[in-house]
């Protein structure tokens, strides 16, 4: 059994002292952001981001991790308790989550998403397990032709698939691009887009996008804004749920951890998705839908498995393709290559400690996880009365120190202001920052690879259409596009 | 059509994206092109920016058919102070240190704020300053000056 093999080196690694400390580190990091509204995980990965570049690989990554599906458990909190979700993927729970608890019930539902969670987490654990190494064998097939085309369907699927806008999605994700060839050209040697600043030669680091239009842009969203926050004044008590409770959530959860792992490898949709997907799945197939909305056990256990399952496979597709799903696995992408990791199929082969190492560490953290959420619920709940003005300045510093200490640069600080404005006027234009940052994680990749493919076929385009995974891979970011315009096209029909 | 154009998003956005594709195009035009079987450094940027400039047309057309309104008021206040505490700390890391730059970034930061307590914000600084100085200098060994001059 290789994979037994494998899992046992996996444990091996993450059980190691250093190892169960960065996965405690980053699941209580994850957890107290996710409960902290207005920090999600993609500002905290973003912040650390820089720290990790000073840590080893294994576990600065394990910790990243930690911190991407902690924050998933976290969020699930607030929306439970106050009807404010940390998280955009646990926004559906506020439905009946927040009901629950004010028909008091607030236990139930926190230990009913937090085993679902649970559940959902180790199925999908298990999931990247069993399908890393068969979709990373199967990638070992795949030429500059195949990556080339891959990676132009992730980029259209993920601008389709994001909230908003398609054709702005679409507009950003070549926005990234250009900016993810700032820099000097790997073939030529040319400087391109510089603007005459040898600290550019070396492209725009990763952190300044990152930190600048999601940090920056994010706290002046918070500030513009004057919704007043709402305290849980109430306690939790009997957290048990009942063998009734039990039983409506066991298949809900299932469902939900099915629909989420699918979601989570697909492209741009990701954890915020799945959940609504499955919320709305399980409101179909009740027998009485007029329940939900109104408290009902299984509006809470589906989506947070949903939200879970697919936060755990959107590495699968990350750790084996190289190609992120969301803006948050485009961070780990970068957290890997800045720790000298390509991500792509050869890293089972090459460093299998890290891949087996990190799912292991996966598994454990879903523990943790258990354990850290429902005996420490009402910490967490303290913390929500901690006010934002106490948080955002904290940030930027971190994040000013982080975007420096990467290249010792104030170049990059300046920088990350630029991009900061930048990101916050896109934001207020409906234009959503996430595909902008994929497009620019992918970039560099996408132009080498079309340049090496169409090198190989003396310049003839129909290179991409002859080989068959290719020729797949067209046919479907051809009927992703549709599927984009054809809601636009029936509007303009009959009507 | 009874919006106002300055305050359409699609026709804002359209036109931000329409200038950044004309930026993009008109730098690539300097690069080499190259040939499809081998391309020059300015073949995939200026591709690039063609397409940019099309979907800003899409998305342009688009807001002066019918488009929404930017959302909520503009926040230029709190993303002025913002900003200007990130350059600060630029402006100020290597030429005084890491400690004054730190207390100098969280005032300027705050000032963005809603409410502005001055006795708050000290304590704050104050603790952001130990805190960052624990993590940084001592825990992570980074080659910052606490006081002083790079």
């Amino acid at each position: 059994m290789a994979i037994l093999d494998n899992l046992v080196l996996g444990f091996s690694v993450a059980l190691s002292p250093e190892n169960l400390l960065y996965c405690f580190l980053g699941v209580a990091l994850g957890t107290l952001i996710g409960v902290l509204p207005g920090i999600g995980a993609l500002i905290t990965i973003a912040m650390l981001f820089p720290i990790t570049y000073h840590m080893p690989a294994v576990p600065s990554i394990i910790m990243l991790a930690g911190v991407f599906y902690g924050a998933q458990y976290g969020g699930s909190t607030t929306s439970i308790l106050v009807n404010l979700p940390g998280e955009t993927a646990s926004a559906v729970t506020c439905l009946d989550g927040y009901r629950m608890a004010r028909q008091g019930r607030a236990g139930p539902a926190l230990a009913t998403a937090a085993l679902a969670s649970f559940f959902a987490g180790t199925v999908g654990t298990l999931l990247i397990a069993v399908l890393g190494p068969t979709l990373g064998q199967w990638a070992l097939l795949f030429g500059a032709a195949e990556y080339t085309t891959l990676m132009l369907m992730a980029l259209v699927a993920a601008a389709v698939m994001t909230q908003g806008d398609a054709v702005k999605g679409l507009a950003m994700v070549v926005v990234g691009l250009l900016m993810g060839i700032v820099g000097s050209d790997v073939s030529s040697g040319l400087a391109r887009y510089t603007f005459g600043l040898p600290g550019l030669s070396d492209g725009i680091g990763f952190t300044v996008i990152a930190v600048g239009l999601f940090a920056v842009a994010e706290i002046v969203v918070n500030l513009e804004s004057k919704a007043p926050r709402e305290i849980y004044s109430g306690t939790v008590t009997g957290l048990m749920p009942t063998a009734r409770d039990l039983r409506d959530a066991a298949w809900p959860a299932v469902r939900g951890t099915i629909v989420g792992a699918c979601f989570g490898v697909l492209p741009g949709a990701g954890p915020a998705t799945s959940s609504f997907a499955t919320y709305m799945l399980e409101k179909k197939i009740a027998k009485d839908p007029s329940r939900f909305g109104n408290g009902a056990i299984e509006g809470v256990a589906a989506p947070e498995a949903a939200n879970n399952a697919a936060a755990q496979t959107a590495f699968i597709p990350m750790l084996t393709l190289g190609l992120p799903a969301t803006a948050t696995m485009a961070l780990m992408l970068a957290a890997l290559t800045m720790q000298g990791i390509v991500p792509g199929p050869q890293v089972m082969l090459t460093t299998p400690d890290l891949f087996w190492g990190l799912i292991a560490s996966m598994w454990i953290g879903n523990l943790m996880l258990v354990i850290l959420n429902l005996p420490l619920i009402g910490v967490w709940v303290k913390l929500l009365t901690v006010p934002y003005r106490w948080l955002f300045p904290a940030i930027i510093v971190f994040c000013c120190i982080g975007n420096y200490s990467v290249n010792n640069n104030v170049l990059d600080v300046y920088l990350c202001a630029v991009i900061g404005v930048l990101g916050y006027v896109l934001v207020k234009l409906g234009c959503e920052p996430a595909p902008l940052l994929l497009g620019f994680v992918l970039g560099p990749l996408l132009e080498e690879y079309l340049r090496r493919a169409l090198l190989l076929a003396h310049g003839d385009p129909s290179v991409f259409f002859t080989r068959p995974i290719s020729l797949v891979f067209v046919i479907a970011t051809g009927l992703i596009a549709i599927a984009m315009i054809w809601p636009a096209v029936r509007e303009r029909g009959p009507a | 059509m009874n919006l106002d154009l300055h305050t359409n998003k699609d026709v804002l956005a359209g036109l931000l994206f329409m200038v950044l594709g004309a930026l993009a195009v008109a730098s690539a035009a300097d690069y080499p092109m190259g040939a499809t079987a081998q391309m020059g450094p300015g073949y995939f940027p200026m591709v690039l920016g063609g397409i940019l400039l099309l979907f800003g047309l899409c998305v342009l057309r688009r807001g002066i058919r019918a488009g929404e309104p930017v959302q909520g008021q503009w926040g230029w206040r709190p993303l002025g102070w913002i900003a200007f505490s990130i350059l600060l700390f630029g402006f100020l890391l290597e030429r005084v240190g890491m400690v004054p730059t730190i207390v100098a970034t969280v005032f300027v930061a705050a000032a963005a704020g809603r409410e502005f307590r001055f006795r708050e914000v000290l304590v704050l600084a104050v603790l952001i300053t130990v805190f960052c100085v624990g993590v940084f200098s001592y825990g992570l060994r980074l080659p910052l000056r606490l006081f002083g001059g790079f």
